[in-house]
């Protein structure tokens, strides 16, 4: 990478900026229209009423968000008690998404570690080999996973091969299929950042650490985990965010019983019994959800590199 | 010097301001046809604000600057015949070294065939003939900035700007390049603008220094002018060593000053303009000014008692406490066999000072 | 420099990083060997075959596969082209244009799509076509697909262009370049490397992409996402695996590709 590049190009960093507006509006027209003004729209319609073949009817209704969270009974003239359905898909998402990462923190630092401790030259190819099924089409890997679960896939026939089980495992249509999906599909995720933070860590500071006395394992705790926080932070964010919203794998290693938001959500506009309002209710519950996790990690890292720094 | 040459680019009373912050109160200078001129200061006291501001890379925020007759102060960096040799040299890395020294020209709209010519014969001037086909990070730090060097004069600019091209160069290879830049000065015949922090390096190579410090020029004047005659604390300090001695002036008359250095030690100097009698100011006298003897020599020599000795080479610098008070480094050369140049620590000496050796300076 | 780092290696790491790649890659290399399988089951193996690749382009889904292919990467194409071309002019006013007052919520908005659940985008963007009353089909999904890979497209362009300082520009503008040709001459060529890695990731971003397509497309017109996704669901057919070799394969080759650019450019 070219360095220092503070130096110097402070002066000019403002060269282009008669032209900005023009520079920038092409981004903001696109992304304005396309991605912001419907985000919008869409907490405009949560509070629409629904229209049955999809669509909505242009009329204030707060049904979506009770329909979320309270039950009126069969003929909703019964007092209101919380609704624990939906919330429970909310929980399961989250829950699914935490372990999820959970499991990928515990596979990826070691490896992030132990790239970030090879030779130069060795680092960009080993980051380039866990990059490669990052590339690969998501829903290909998550097709793949679907196969080597199979009760009668790869993974029991060796299992059974082995002598380990007699009778093949039920992975797919689990709860644990879908964590080992999400834990899949996003395990480069995990690694990228935390190899890029490992690989800024100064090891000086483990082997001042050991020269005062320090194991191994009270360096690794102690001293470089702490340093690279920032990074194991970034990591569970990447991994944690997209899970929670995941729709692929649990639709393909769930299924019906095993329902996250994004199946809940996709269920409410494709297909002709959708019922948009209830659909853009739950995306906007699911985005806020999201903007939360990522507000306070933000903060958090803001506090930790201004510690360091 | 005297000299009468015709002024190459006036900066009149050039001022800028960055927000709240001023870096250049007020600046006029001017340098003229042919000089190699350097501006020497530290860093944050303006010299690369104000090589910028000719260059045109930051705008003015009062004055004005001239080339020649032509007011350029507000023209774009493109439109003004002055070029510059960046700190990094800046070289374009996608383009081969005759590319880079070829751009200027091809800029100013020459045919690529004259542009490739002149860009020969730049490269043929700094020697790097052979290496014309390939890129600039296949060169060494001296090559890429001699490249640099040719990529700014191959325009032919009426002047020439310098953002201490020598900074990231090995100590070996800034001292030939220190004579091979004015060599090629003299060669060309172009106005050079040379901006350092190194004040051995501007003492070197230039014709005039003007020294910078606070957004202000401190003094201006040639090499030898600047190192003899400081005109206040803050240049005598940054040029070369020097002991600085606070003193009381006693009487002035007949161009020169008496000072007072107290324990009854008196020195006669120079009369300087804006020093008064009873002021209290500082005087400098630089260490290879002074010499040690076991005998007084004169009616101004003070007493001391040698400190230290520190061995450097060439020279050795004596440390030793004055009875007046202060602690004075004296330096005698190396070479200089035939007195006895060195006392051992403990000893009493004289500490003697060669004529006009100490000045008065301006606070 | 980091000659102590090998003491600080950790004894069960470098298992664990094998067991990372093969988690990564077991079930890609799985699917790839089944691709090849001579048999109608996909349980057992029935030996070495290609005729799930003839099958693709010759089966009774191929003509179905044809034009999600067409689809697929004509989208890809010009998605990637419109959105390299809105990020580097974007980049050019972010990282060359000074501070101003809108700086960090343009690079929330450039940033929007990698930060807000694909899922929530899809709804917006497939609510926000509905309401403006546009037929859903290919030019839904070209639109939206230009939207979500400016970002993708954005971070390597501007990584690219902060690593370039000023002073080039300047050099440029010192020997009588005027900006345009400042920009031509010496930021463009400099910014090459990351322009192409931002169209190449934008173009994958665009080729991988399910959940949005599978929202914003109308009745008949399928990507090869959206294609495989709606066979997987009739259950994984030999020829799914097949194809799915191909996108691997090709999705491999173009990181690849890109890698190894970024690595010429290093050793400048």
């Amino acid at each position: 990478m070219a360095g220092g590049a503070a130096s110097g190009g402070s002066a000019t960093s403002d060269a282009y900026a008669p032209a900005r507006g023009w520079l920038l509006m092409p981004a903001w027209l696109v992304l304005g229209i396309v991605v912001v003004a419907p985000v919008f729209l869409m907490l405009i319609y949560s509070f629409l009423t629904k229209e049955f073949r999809g669509g909505v009817i242009w009329e204030f209704s707060l049904e979506a968000y009770d329909q979320f969270f309270f039950d009126r009974g069969l003929f909703g003239d019964e007092p209101p008690t919380i609704q624990w359905a939906y919330i429970q898909i909310f929980w399961r998402s989250i829950w699914q998404a935490t372990l999820a990462t959970v499991l990928a923190l515990l596979i990826g630092f070691p490896t992030a570690y132990f790239i970030a401790t090879r030779p130069v030259q060795q680092r960009t190819v080993w980051v380039f080999l866990i990059t490669i099924p990052y590339w690969v089409n998501l829903l290909i890997r998550t097709v793949s996973m679907r196969f080597i679960l199979r009760d009668q896939g790869p993974l029991n026939d060796f299992l059974q091969w082995i002598g380990v089980i007699a009778e093949p495992l039920t992975i797919i249509n689990t709860n644990i299929g879908v964590q080992l999906g999400l834990f899949y599909s996003y395990l480069p995720f995990m690694v990228l950042p935390l190899y890029a933070a490992i690989e800024r860590y100064n090891f000086a500071l483990s082997e001042a650490a050991a020269d005062l006395y320090a194991p191994r394992r009270k360096i690794l705790t102690r001293v470089v985990l702490p340093a690279v926080k920032p990074g194991v932070i970034a990591g569970c964010i990447l991994v944690f965010v997209p899970s929670l919203g995941s729709f692929l794998a649990p639709d393909l290693l769930g299924g019906a019983r095993n329902f996250m938001i994004g199946s809940l959500i996709d269920e409410q506009f494709r297909g002709s019994a959708g019922n948009w309002p209830f659909g853009a209710a739950a995306a906007m519950i699911l985005l806020t959800l999201v903007l939360m996790v990522l507000m306070v990690l933000a903060r958090q890292q803001a506090r930790l590199e201004k510690g360091a720094g | 010097m005297t000299d009468e040459r015709p002024i190459a680019i006036d900066i009149r009373q050039v001022i800028k301001r960055f927000g709240d912050f001023t870096a250049l109160k007020e600046v006029s200078l001017g340098i003229r046809d042919n000089e190699f001129f350097t501006l020497l200061g530290p860093s944050g006291c303006g010299k690369t604000t104000l090589l910028r501001m000719i260059a045109g890379f930051e705008d003015v925020t009062a004055g004005a600057i001239y080339l020649y007759d032509q007011e350029i102060a507000r023209l774009p960096p493109n439109k003004r015949p002055i070029n510059t040799v960046f700190q990094n040299y800046a070289l374009f890395p996608t383009m081969t070294v005759l590319e880079n020294v070829g751009f200027g020209l091809e800029m100013q709209g020459k045919p690529r065939s004259e542009a490739n010519r002149r860009a020969g014969e730049m490269l043929e001037l700094v020697q790097l003939t052979q290496f014309a086909h390939r890129k600039p990070s296949q060169l060494s730090g001296g090559q890429q900035q001699r490249v640099a060097l040719a990529r700014a004069l191959a325009p032919q600019p009426r002047g020439l700007l310098l953002d201490e091209p020598l900074s990231a160069l090995d100590m070996k290879l800034r001292k030939s390049m220190q004579i091979e830049l004015k060599h090629i000065q003299r060669e060309t015949g172009i106005t050079f603008i040379f901006v350092t922090h190194d004040q051995e390096e501007a003492l070197t190579m230039s014709d005039r220094i003007a020294v910078m410090s606070a957004g202000e020029v401190q003094q201006l004047g040639s090499a030898r002018d600047i190192y003899e005659h400081p005109r206040n604390m803050f240049v005598a300090d940054f040029i070369g060593d020097t002991n600085l001695v606070e003193v009381s002036v006693d009487r002035i008359g007949g161009g020169h000053a008496t000072c007072n250095l107290g324990g009854g030690y008196m020195l006669s100097c120079e009369a300087v303009e804006g020093v008064g009698t009873g002021s209290r100011v500082h005087l400098s006298v630089r260490p290879e000014r002074l010499f040690l003897s076991t005998e007084r020599t004169g009616p101004e020599a003070l007493r001391g008692r040698v400190v230290e000795n520190i061995f450097i080479g060439t020279d050795i610098t004596t440390i030793l406490d004055l009875e007046a008070g202060q602690r004075f480094r004296v330096r005698a050369s190396n070479s200089d066999r035939g007195n006895q140049r060195v006392f051992e620590p403990g000893q009493d000496v004289f500490v003697n000072m060669e004529r006009g050796a100490a000045r008065l300076l301006i606070d | 420099m980091r000659t102590g780092a090998a003491r600080f290696d950790f004894p069960g790491f470098k298992v664990m990083t094998f067991l990372c790649l093969f988690i990564l890659y077991a079930p890609l290399v799985i699917v790839m060997i089944y691709s090849f399988n001579d048999s109608r089951s996909i349980t057992t193996w029935g030996g070495f075959s290609l005729r799930w690749y003839v099958d693709v382009f010759t089966g009774p889904d191929s003509a179905k596969f044809k034009s999600a292919a067409f689809n697929s990467f004509s989208i890809a194409l010009i998605a990637a082209t419109v959105a390299t071309a809105i990020a580097t002019s974007a980049a050019l006013a972010m990282v060359r244009g000074g501070r101003f007052k809108l700086r960090t919520a343009t690079f929330g908005v450039i940033n929007l799509p990698i930060l807000v659940p694909e899922i929530v985008t899809a709804v917006a963007i497939l609510i926000f076509f509905n309401t403006i009353g546009f037929t859903r089909g290919y030019m839904t999904i070209l639109v939206a697909h230009i939207a979500f890979c400016i970002p993708f497209a954005y971070l390597p362009i501007s990584a690219r262009m902060q690593g370039i300082e000023g002073v080039y520009e300047q050099a440029a503008m010192d020997l009588y370049a005027d900006r345009k040709q400042a920009f031509r001459r010496v930021l463009l060529p400099m910014m090459m490397p990351g322009i192409f890695s931002g169209f190449l990731l934008a173009f994958i971003i665009s080729l991988d992409d399910f959940i949005i397509t599978n929202f914003v497309k109308g009745a008949g017109v399928e990507t090869l996402p959206t294609a495989i996704f709606g066979s997987v669901k009739q259950g994984i057919r030999p020829n799914i695996m097949a194809i799915s070799t191909m996108l691997l394969a090709f999705s491999t080759v173009i990181v690849t590709l890109s890698w190894l650019v970024s690595r010429i450019d290093r050793t400048k």
